[in-house]
């Protein structure tokens, strides 16, 4: 069962990707172009998913367990550090160059583009890097 | 501020943002994790990670789900703006970026917010932040 939501859960998601127009780079880079011809839709895409998911999440805060009996894991952490901060500068400039983040990279690794799977294995060969970098620190 | 009423897609995007927020919400709700693409991801890149198995299946769903769209109806176009050189500088800063700070537009900017998290406030003003700054360097100071 757990599976099974767990796919659906992918699923649903990668549906309101594609409804949304957030798989296509052009239409996220029309949005970080306030100087340009600016196209607001995502932020409506943000509304729609927050309006949605601040119910479900609002309930898991308050919850020990899931409804399947699985323990509630969401992030304890609180610190407002440089990790925190440089990191998420750093994915939007990523994002900022190629219109591309984590979840539409995966909604469209399949359809057929090659800067899909070139943009994913850059992703995924950044993320390896990070895993390096933290193993040589922990030594 | 110049709108572009033409592109601009009021109720698709805002449906497909409440696909998002319900498909965020199922699983939280029954398997207690949050949707962050980037930290599914990077968890799997770890060796030794729990929950390996609902984790790849989230991420399987959304690989499959333009497969399955595909059936019904036509795919939404895709328009790429990058040659290889800058896809490939993207996808690094994104993923290294995402990894240092614990999330992405997902975890941090629909699952965050909707738990009124801190840091993910925090992090999707300064990813928000960078990249309306890296459009406007690129498109309009050095006309990439």
């Amino acid at each position: 069962m757990l599976k099974l939501t767990a796919f659906m859960a992918g699923l649903l998601f990668g549906f309101g990707l594609l409804l949304s127009g957030m798989t296509n780079p052009s239409k996220v880079l029309a949005f970080l172009d306030l100087a340009g011809a600016w196209d607001p839709s995502l932020a409506l895409v943000m509304l729609g998913a927050i309006g949605t998911a601040i119910l479900p999440l609002t309930w898991a805060r308050q919850r020990r367990y899931s409804l399947l009996g699985r323990p509630m894991q969401l992030p304890a952490k609180r610190e407002l550090d440089r990790r925190l901060i440089g990191g998420a500068l750093v994915f939007g400039i990523g994002w900022g160059i190629a219109g591309i983040c984590p979840g539409p990279a995966v909604a469209i690794l399949l359809t057929g583009h090659w800067q899909a799977i070139v943009f994913t294995l850059a992703m995924l060969a950044g993320m390896m890097l990070f895993t390096a970098l933290e193993k040589r620190r922990g030594l | 501020m110049n709108i572009d009423w033409l592109n601009f897609t009021p109720w698709s995007s805002l449906a497909g943002g409440l696909l998002i927020g319900l498909a965020a919400g199922l699983f939280v709700v029954a398997n207690g994790r949050i949707a962050g693409v980037s930290g599914l991801i990077g968890s799997l890149l770890q060796r030794g990670a729990e929950g390996i198995g609902e984790k790849a299946l989230f991420l399987l769903g959304l690989l499959v789900a333009p497969l399955l769209w595909g059936v019904f109806t036509h795919l939404p176009a895709l328009e790429f703006q990058s040659g290889a050189a800058g896809l490939i500088i993207a996808g690094l800063l994104v993923g290294i970026g995402t990894r240092y700070g614990s999330g992405c537009t997902s975890g941090h900017g629909v699952c965050g917010l909707s738990r009124l998290s801190p840091r993910s406030m925090v992090a999707t003003a300064c990813f928000m932040f960078s990249g309306f700054a890296t459009v406007l360097v690129l498109r309009h100071w050095l006309g990439v």
